[in-house]
């Protein structure tokens, strides 16, 4: 790899934000015509350095080569020129315009010399042609807003493509595609590749990596863990390169409690139908002691079946039942005066006010407690504070810290002392470590056990395999709104739970 | 209190140098009326405040000001109902008025931009409607010593005005900085989604806000009604919303919500007033009076804003320093 110049070259990035190293020192090369697959952990960087790639955050220190040669990415626009295009996780498609508009935005074919006219009839007819290249059977006059995700995902892929880019950055491109799209999609990759475009792949899904890529580069905690060329690249490596440590070290033993053998139905849910998908309805029950993860894909209804049973989203029908007595509740604070909480997944709009302090935060759903007729007692909210800092390891120079200025983990951990600071009855974790490092994301797994141990039913919602495999003790999956399929310890691996995501009869 | 710091050192240098330039600013006569003024103002500033914090505004103060004191007026005067059967209505409308305010935003989810813009108009028109657009007053009616003392009056030379502001700003300070209600008041301005998911009523704390706002500007609209002696239900309270929203904003209120302070709307109040009485006594043409808030109000709020910023990078900058011992990277 060293006695050619590579197309690009991202040699030894580093960058800092508040609280976190999100990259130290990392180098990555792609070639013409490559496919490179970036891989890593939630939080091991992959999305800083892409987005560093791309423009839209500035690098500390090291140096962007194209063709050996020293570049500038100031913005998205500087990027795009250089032929760099990205494909978010998060979609970026704007619903409110139709599928040409997106596809063409701010490149739009345009007439009429100064006056800047929209050339409507090219910009239909090219966005057509692209449409039908990517084999998508549909108008590019359709509004965005009435496709479905694997649509929309296709239509950022036909923007990349427009512009002519000769580095495409995908970032887990698949995970809202069922198998047959994700199938296509592998196919557009391998088609793009014969054109001599270059593609770095990130992804979850390793078998996806196995399948298509050229080069895996993987990274842990900001820093590059190793390289795997074509030949070796299998799971087993990755997965170590990834973790850094054996799995086993992530995620303890568990044994049956008696919890578990006496109250195997603590909580029950039956026949729940969350407003996301009214036609289908959930059951299913955790016993006090265990932890049912829920595996599927994006958009599967897990977090919707989390906020109803919270109180954030209003169930149309069905029952709740902990301990035999059935839960009425509307509110979440209903759900929180019941011993059901959520530590939900988008932790700094949901999970935290990131704008108060460790102490604010942590006391801000409990705060009665710390008030003698309504006037809080700040010595009692400092107190819990670092009462909580220290039992769960809370890393914050004092409890007046922003919460904004905390790193994810330690931002999940004062959500969790939070209801830690309740007599938890049933806690339900939504994406627990994203954005976590590795070594915060075994100190979360072993509070999650803990919690288990100590008798409350957990339910922990990930699309991280390794994760949801490694943590629960049962696994329920959902595809579509409805839960096709449980599967006992003794029958976990990423092909069964894939196989019941992907809506295959369980 | 860091935080005031700025807006209050503005204020003092300002009173300096109109003391300076005409030391008829220090007149008993003069400081009493700006007292007064402060007072009136102060006390619907507060709740403005709270609106504020929750991220969300009340524009219909003035106009709401300009019903009250026309009922006032003829409840007072035509129907002759009670002083006190007068002033508990008063509160009472405006506590329902704002009420109906408060469930339109959070039950309806309308904008409080557009809500409170249509009570500015509704109660303008409404106020002028049932008086037939005449000027109304408290004429000789007996009975009314009392609200004249607490609008005209003072206690031991203080406005009695300033007396009450400072009384119910003290009851506003334990509400927002030191109760549970406060607390949610900061959480659901600055982040609805989190406080719901903290379990905090949002909705409830919302139109708390709402409600308290409306009973404040009732309590300031009756002093206001009878420091002016008049109401002309056309021209009346014109334009004072503006007043309580600069004073809040001024005091570092954030539009965004979740962010502000009781010292800070006192201390952006004083500094309108004394800006009013510096073109006064400056001799100042009064056609510049809102030019010259204006100008003040973009330079106190952009001071404040470049504070603030150089603040948060502080704190970032202790952070970091906090995680370079130990890294997360811990292999």
């Amino acid at each position: 790899m060293t006695d050619h110049t590579p197309l690009l070259e991202l040699r030894n990035v580093s960058k800092r934000f508040p609280g976190v190293i999100a990259l130290n020192d990392v180098t990555l090369t792609v070639d013409t015509g490559e496919i490179v697959a970036l891989i890593g952990e939630n939080g091991a960087g992959k999305s800083t350095l892409m987005k560093i790639l791309g423009g839209a955050i500035a690098r500390d220190s090291g140096a962007i080569k194209i063709n050996g040669q020293d570049i500038e990415i100031k913005s998205p626009r500087e990027a795009s020129a250089l032929g760099i295009e990205l494909i978010h996780q998060e979609l970026s498609v704007l619903d409110n315009l139709d599928v040409a508009a997106n596809i063409f935005l701010r490149r739009e074919p345009t007439k009429g010399g100064l006056l800047k006219l929209i050339d409507r009839r090219r910009l239909y007819f090219e966005a057509d042609a692209l449409l039908k290249k990517l084999g998508l059977d549909l108008s590019s006059r359709t509004p965005v807003s009435r496709l479905s995700i694997a649509q929309q995902q296709l239509v950022e892929i036909a923007r990349a493509i427009s512009t002519g880019a000769r580095i495409i950055v995908m970032d887990e491109p698949t995970s809202s595609l069922s198998l047959t799209e994700t199938q296509r999609l592998l196919e557009i990759v391998r088609d793009l590749k014969a054109q001599q475009v270059s593609i770095i792949y990130i992804s979850h899904r390793l078998h996806e990596v196995v399948e298509i890529a050229d080069r895996a580069v993987v990274l842990r905690d900001g820093r590059n863990a190793g390289e795997l060329q074509r030949s070796e690249i299998t799971r087993d490596r990755m997965v170590r390169m990834m973790v850094g440590r054996d799995l086993k070290e992530l995620f303890k033993e568990s044994e049956q409690t008696t919890f578990q053998k006496e109250n195997p139905n603590w909580f029950e849910v039956k026949n729940l139908r969350t407003q996301r998908y009214p036609n289908q309805t959930v059951s299913f029950s955790v016993a006090r002691g265990e932890v049912l993860g829920i595996a599927g894909l994006v958009g599967a209804g897990r977090s919707e079946v989390a906020k109803t049973l919270f109180g954030v989203d209003q169930a149309l029908s069905g029952t709740v039942t902990l301990n035999k007595h059935e839960l009425h509740f509307s509110t979440p604070r209903d759900a929180i005066d019941d011993g059901v909480y959520l530590v939900p997944e988008d932790r700094r709009n949901c999970g935290l006010v990131v704008d108060f302090n460790v102490r604010e935060n942590i006391s801000l759903p409990n705060l009665e407690s710390y008030s003698t007729a309504k006037i809080i007692s700040t010595a009692k909210e400092t107190a819990a504070a670092i009462t909580a800092s220290k039992s769960i390891n809370i890393k914050t120079p004092s409890p007046e810290m922003r919460a904004a200025n905390l790193s994810g983990g330690n931002q999940q951990k004062v959500v969790l002392a939070r209801w830690l600071s309740f007599a938890p009855k049933v806690i339900i974790f939504d994406e627990p470590t994203r954005g976590i490092d590795v070594g915060a994301k075994a100190e979360i797994y072993e509070l999650i056990r803990k919690l288990a141990t100590d008798g409350v039913s957990v339910i922990v919602i990930s699309s991280e395999m390794e994760e949801v495999l490694g943590i629960s003790d049962r696994i329920a999956v959902m595809h579509e709104g409805r839960i096709t399929g449980f599967l006992d310890r003794s029958h976990f691996s990423e092909e069964a739970v894939m196989h019941l995501a992907t809506g295959a009869a369980g | 209190m860091k935080k005031e710091l700025g807006i209050f050192i503005l204020l003092v240098v300002l009173c300096i140098v109109v003391a300076a330039i005409n030391p008829n600013f220090l007149l008993t006569i003069n400081l009493q009326n700006l007292g007064r003024q402060i007072g009136a103002f102060g006390i619907f500033s507060i709740g403005l405040g709270l609106v504020i914090i929750t991220g969300g505004i009340e524009l219909s103060v003035g106009s709401m000001m300009a019903l009250l004191g026309v009922l006032l007026s003829m409840m007072l005067t035509e129907w002759g109902l009670g002083v006190v059967p007068s002033v508990l209505l008063c509160i009472l409308v405006a506590t329902l008025l704002s009420l109906v305010h408060g469930l339109l935003i959070t039950r309806l989810n309308m904008q409080p931009f557009i809500v409170t813009l249509c009570g500015l108009l509704f109660y303008r028109g409404l106020a002028r409607f049932i008086t037939k657009d005449e000027t109304k007053g408290f004429g000789t009616v007996a009975g009314l010593d009392f609200l004249r003392y607490v609008a005209n009056g003072n206690l031991f030379g203080i406005p009695m005005p300033f007396v009450l502001l400072i009384l119910i700003a003290i009851i506003a300070w334990v509400v927002l900085h030191r109760s549970v209600y406060g607390r949610y008041l900061f959480a659901t301005g600055r982040n609805p989604e989190a406080a719901r998911y903290a379990g905090i009523n949002t909705k409830g704390i919302v139109t708390a806000a709402y409600v308290l706002s409306g009973v404040l500007t009732a309590i300031s609209g009756i002093i206001i009604a009878f420091y002016t002696n008049s109401v002309s239900p056309a021209n009346h309270g014109n334009a004072y919303e503006l007043y309580g929203i600069a004073a809040a904003v001024l005091g570092g209120c954030s539009l965004r919500g979740g962010e502000g302070s009781i010292v800070g709307v006192l201390i952006g109040t004083a500094l309108l007033q004394v800006l009013r009485n510096l073109v006064n006594l400056l001799g100042i043409p009064s056609s510049l009076d809102f030019a010259v808030m204006g100008a003040v109000i973009l330079i106190g709020v952009m001071a404040d804003q470049i504070l603030s910023d150089r603040r948060n990078r502080r704190q970032v900058a202790l952070m970091r320093e906090s995680t370079k011992n130990e890294s997360p990277a811990t292999n």
